[in-house]
């Protein structure tokens, strides 16, 4: 492990009250929903009911009567205003099947919630009028919801296709050293888990409002998305518009979680109607369609094997996974299995490793990036497999883990499956975990209270994850075959009073990059971070970006403005050598000056520095005026965090019902620029890693329709369902960047869902259970009760 | 999440709501908190034409003594009777349940007339109207009657109330020396009970049933058993005999049988402890 910067006193580490809040705090953020532009038109949809048809017509004329309505289309009407369809950035193999997919649907609907017609109003409530008269003939077509029926084909949900299976993916770097681990094992477990579709549910759900200037023909689209500068490309490729006629704007955007990283139907719609009818356009969604046309999470059945020696040192991981991309290929719907299919062997030294997948598309909503994508179905595998193994072995699951850890000085580690891991020091992580929640002596009230047969169990579940992020090396990304880089860049100037401007092509919808930015200059700069602005999410102002996911945005957003920074002072370093007299390498920098090495008071306040470069009165020969520099920070490697989680539920034997008790994380995501901020991505993603586990499912019929279409029916937990989360850390530099940081965005959410079905399982243990689907709800718990009460 | 349109008058009396109702027959709905009404009509399952508000009617809402009853304004929000003195005294159960609905927003919006009126066999205080004995007072253009909560709720979001009729008071045998319980199941606190239970208990016990069925519904056969000297554990075993309760994504009917008879068994060990 080496440590490129340790924690220092400064800025970075400081638990600073986000920038960000009072604005949202006190209403004063905008949203796009908020943006009133005069003459604004509405669209509302008209969505297919049926999972998959045949559209034998459809008839907008009706919506023509509805007083108010400006225009109305069907998916043919439109045909001929697509430059191309919507996009698929990630095509995983040469031969993947693709079916088509545009804004609108105009020959067959593949979806409950496929859009088949568009109603342009002067208000909303004309707009739903309107779509509500639109009158349309569908011709029902065989529908496939079932994962595991999709793989067999026995119904297609593109006829044209010929087959369910989009793609099938290996990763089987020695299948022979898999078998013979197998054939030799001491030990073999397996599990099969499947992991429910999730709806994402971000606080504020889509809208998108284009702005066309008729004469100069250049749209301003603002747009409730997590990758302005992505969607600005695709607009310009789906629309045929020229990307100089594009300015995207993201304004506050409510979150996220991965269902706003997509170029969606609605974005492309209301652009292109925007260039028809040559006035702005606005499109808001409402809940209730959030549910069935923002793309969902999750949607996988993994089969895992593991072969362990006598001890229970596992020797091999074999994983097929099936995957469920739902009806059409989103942004990165095929790449999310791949973000995972490196991480089955989770935190441990795995000597061979074959992994295959096969992903099917289904006649549902599209699946895509949720909050983790990939990592955290692959460390609720492999964590739910290791637990099994303890239980083989007859240890106690803590220590299964110990016997299994990648240790401290294997690092930097390569992977069987091929990646090499930066740095990480997991026994270190479980130690501050079990001592957190006390767990030695939750076993031991475990013990008492399963002695006395109270009714209220106790269950204790540990989890250790590891994950990779920073997306992403922009040659690994190739080997990958995703279509874009993974770099990011950022801008610094020093502005002639002295004031800091920093541009990043990062998108944050609520990360707090802002704070956290100026943090990183300031830190660097020796100055206030009061002192430091940072612009973001609008093209017309950073040009290149790659945006916001994949807990991405620290690791190389962040670094571009270290990086940047840096630069800066280099330059402002050559002009106060230049003031002074002096040889540049001859002057210290620190608390915003230039001191003379020896004789400090020979010194140059940045400010003035900044006001000499912007003068340019008496620079440096062949120096160019201004202080301004900027880096495309393109990461060398991923970055690894991880941790150890631990909760504890309370189960009531006789209904069934899971409390949680109490709830440990210590995460490792090597240096915290604001410790603050970490805590809160961690508490988020706990939540939701909880919320898969105990609460949230999309349900479907056997006809594709979505049962769970409102917060009636899809339970997101709210905080009087969570204990108290004890939160701890420890630091790990990563040795890859120059702030030594990795990425939090996901860990809460990649460790949460298997520490809580450990939990549950381990609750039931002594009712022989030995899994419970997600979610775990009372009457699936009870049920597995009543079966281990059977004699 | 938009409602189709509609007309908007606000009653200013009782008097003037009736004369609305009867005016424009049944495409008139009155709206009270507006917190089941509305989420229909967003989702336009319920497409009234005209909306009735009575919400500037503030003689509606009040908790007072009435002879051996606690009377109750069918206006009074759920969080102004889960907060009143004299509710908390004189039917305890009554205001506890108020305070388990929903959330803050929907107790401070929602109202026990609007509650009563929706007949949902999900709602908590239906349920705890049937156990305390309540009757409700209607009024018409033919006048006013009174009706026993046991004889309200008729089906699925259907009571006893015609087309015209306004519910202005509900009365309840006031019970502050029985023993009473609540119990309610839910997966996250704000939400409605898969099941829920209310008993009341002085000498003889009446207990009643949430979501187990198409209407709120007394558990007749739990209550006959008790009578007849059994013990709680097995008149519990009896709570949904006889019942048809709904499958839903929360639980099977068979799931919802066994949670009526462990809440039961609860409640009436809780009724017992509080005697
Ligand atoms: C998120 C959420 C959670 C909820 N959780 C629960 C829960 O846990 N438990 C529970 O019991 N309820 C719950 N509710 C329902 C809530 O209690 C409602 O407020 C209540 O059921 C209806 O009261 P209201 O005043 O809002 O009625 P409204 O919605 O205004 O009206 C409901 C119906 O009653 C009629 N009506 C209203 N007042 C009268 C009157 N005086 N005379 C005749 N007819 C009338 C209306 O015409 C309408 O048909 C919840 C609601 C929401 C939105």
């Amino acid at each position: 492990m080496t440590a490129t910067e340790a924690p220092r006193k400064g800025v970075l580490g400081q638990r600073l009250v986000r920038r960000e809040d009072p604005e949202l705090l006190t209403g004063e953020a905008r949203f796009v929903a908020d943006l009133k532009v005069s003459g604004t038109l509405h669209l509302a949809l008209v969505r297919s009911p049926m999972a998959h048809a045949r559209l034998a017509s459809v008839d907008v004329s009706p919506a023509l009567e509805v007083p108010g309505v400006v225009a109305a289309y069907s998916g043919a009407d439109l045909e001929g205003e697509w430059a191309g369809p919507l996009p698929c950035a990630w095509p995983v193999t040469d031969d993947m099947r693709q079916p088509a997919h545009l804004p609108l649907a105009a020959r067959e609907v593949c979806y409950v919630g496929d859009a088949v017609a568009v109603v342009v109003a002067e208000s909303e409530y004309a707009a739903r009028d309107g779509a509500e008269a639109v009158l349309v003939d569908y011709d029902p077509l065989p529908v496939v919801v079932d994962l595991e029926e999709a793989a067999a084909d026995r119904a297609l949900a593109h006829e044209e296709l010929g087959t369910n299976t989009s793609y099938v993916w290996e990763l089987k770097p020695d299948e022979a050293a898999v078998e013979a681990a197998f054939a030799s094992a001491a030990h073999v477990v397996s599990g099969r888990y499947v992991q429910q579709r999730l709806i994402p549910s971000a606080m504020e759900p889509r809208g998108v409002l284009v702005v066309p200037q008729p004469f100069g023909g250049e749209f301003t689209v603002y747009s409730a998305t997590q990758i302005p500068h992505i969607l600005k490309v695709m607009l310009a490729v789906t629309t045929g518009i020229s990307e100089t006629s594009l300015r995207v704007i993201a304004p506050s955007v409510g979150g996220g979680f991965g269902s706003k990283l997509n170029v969606y139907a609605e974005e492309v719609l209301a652009l292109t109607l925007a260039r028809m009818l040559k006035r702005p356009v606005r499109w808001i969604e409402t809940r209730s369609e959030a549910t069935q046309a923002t793309i969902q999470g999750r949607g996988q059945i993994q089969e895992i094997e593991l072969a362990a020696d006598e001890r229970g040192r596992i020797q091999a991981v074999r994983v097929r996974l099936l995957a469920d991309m739902g009806a059409y290929l989103q942004l990165v719907t095929p790449g999310v299995p791949l973000l995972g299919a490196f991480l089955y062997s989770g935190v441990y030294d795995v000597p061979a490793y074959s992994l295959s997948c096969r992903s099917v598309f289904t006649n549902l909503t599209p699946t895509d990036a949720y909050r983790g994508a990939g990592r955290p179905e692959a460390t609720y595998a492999i964590e739910r497999a290791v637990d099994l193994l303890a239980r083989r072995v007859g240890v106690d699951p803590a220590e299964i883990r110990r016997r299994n850890y990648i240790r401290p000085e294997q690092f930097p580690y390569s992977s069987v499956a091929g990646l090499v891991y930066d740095s990480g020091a997991y026994e270190a992580a479980l130690d501050k975990a079990l001592q957190l929640a006390g767990y030695e002596e939750l076993r031991a009230e475990q013990a008492r209270r399963r002695e006395a047969g109270e009714r209220h169990q106790l269950g204790i579940g540990v989890s250790s994850y590891m994950e990779m992020c920073g997306l992403a090396p922009s040659r690994v990304l190739a080997s990958l075959n995703y279509s874009a880089g993974g770099w990011e860049a950022a801008t610094v100037r020093i502005l002639p009073t002295g004031k800091v401007q920093v541009v990043t092509g990062t998108a944050p919808h609520g990360q707090g990059h802002e704070t956290s930015w100026s943090m990183i200059a300031a830190d660097r700069l020796g100055i206030s971070p009061d002192d430091v602005e940072v612009l973001h999410s609008d093209t017309a102002i950073a040009p290149y970006g790659l945006d916001t996911y994949g807990s991405r945005s620290l690791s190389v957003g962040g670094v571009a403005v270290a990086i940047a920074t840096d630069r800066v002072i280099d330059k402002a370093r050559q002009i106060a050598a230049h003031q002074l007299e002096i040889a540049p390498e001859d002057l210290d920098y620190g608390g915003g000056e230039f001191r003379a090495k020896g004789s400090p008071e020979r010194s140059m306040a940045l400010g003035a520095v900044a006001f000499e470069a912007f003068t340019a009165h008496d620079l440096p020969e062949g120096l160019e005026p201004n202080l301004e520099a900027s880096s495309h920070f393109d990461p060398p490697n991923f970055t690894f965090p991880f941790g150890t989680h631990v909760c504890v539920v309370e189960i009531d034997t006789e209904t069934g019902g899971v409390g949680l008790a109490s709830y440990v994380a210590v995460d490792d995501c090597g240096n915290q620029v604001n410790p603050l901020i970490v805590e809160g991505q961690v508490h988020g993603g706990i939540t939701q890693g909880i919320a898969q586990a105990l609460f949230e499912k999309a349900s479907y019929d056997d006809q594709g329709n979505l049962l769970t279409s409102t917060f009636m029916d899809y339970l997101v937990p709210a905080a009087s369902e969570l204990p108290s989360f004890v939160t701890g850390s420890t630091v790990t530099p990563s040795p890859t960047n120059v702030l030594g940081v990795k990425g939090v965005g996901e860990a809460g959410t990649i460790g949460s869902a298997p520490a809580v079905i450990n939990a549950v399982v381990d609750a039931l243990s002594t009712y022989g259970v030995e899994d419970i689907e997600m979610p775990a709800t009372p009457e699936r718990v009870w049920r597995a009760i009543e079966q281990g009460r059977r004699p | 999440m938009i409602p189709a349109s509609f007309d908007y008058e606000r009653a200013r009396s009782v008097e003037a709501a009736i004369r609305l109702l009867t005016e424009r027959g049944e495409e008139a709905k009155l709206l009270a908190g507006g917190h089941s009404l509305l989420p229909l009509m967003r989702l336009r399952m319920a497409t009234p034409g005209l909306l009735v508000d009575l919400g500037g009617i503030r003689e509606l809402s009040y908790v007072r003594r009435s002879g051996d009853d606690l009377a109750i304004g069918a206006l009074t929000r759920h969080c102004d009777l889960a907060a009143n003195e004299l509710a908390r005294a004189d039917s305890p159960l009554l205001a506890h349940v108020a305070g388990q609905i929903g959330d803050p927003q929907v107790r401070h919006r929602g109202t026990i007339g609007g509650s009563l009126a929706h007949g949902d066999p999900a709602s908590d205080l239906p349920a705890a109207c049937l156990a305390l004995g309540a009757s409700f007072l209607v009024a018409g253009s033919a006048g006013e009657r009174r009706i026993p909560a046991d004889e309200f709720f008729r089906g699925f979001l259907e009571t006893a109330l015609r087309p015209d009729e306004v519910l202005v008071e509900i009365s309840v045998p006031r019970h502050a020396e029985a023993g009473w319980s609540f119990q309610k199941f839910t997966r996250r606190a704000q939400d409605w009970a898969i099941v829920g239970v209310a008993a009341v208990s002085d000498g003889s016990t009446r207990i009643s049933l949430v979501n187990m069925g198409s209407t709120p519904l007394r558990a007749t056969a739990a209550e006959e058993a008790l009578a007849g000297g059994a013990s709680a554990e097995e008149a519990a075993a009896r709570a949904a005999d006889g019942l048809e309760p709904p499958s839903d994504l929360n639980a099977s009917p068979e799931y919802r049988r066994h949670l009526a008879s462990v809440l039961t068994r609860r409640a009436l060990e809780e009724c017992a402890a509080v005697t």
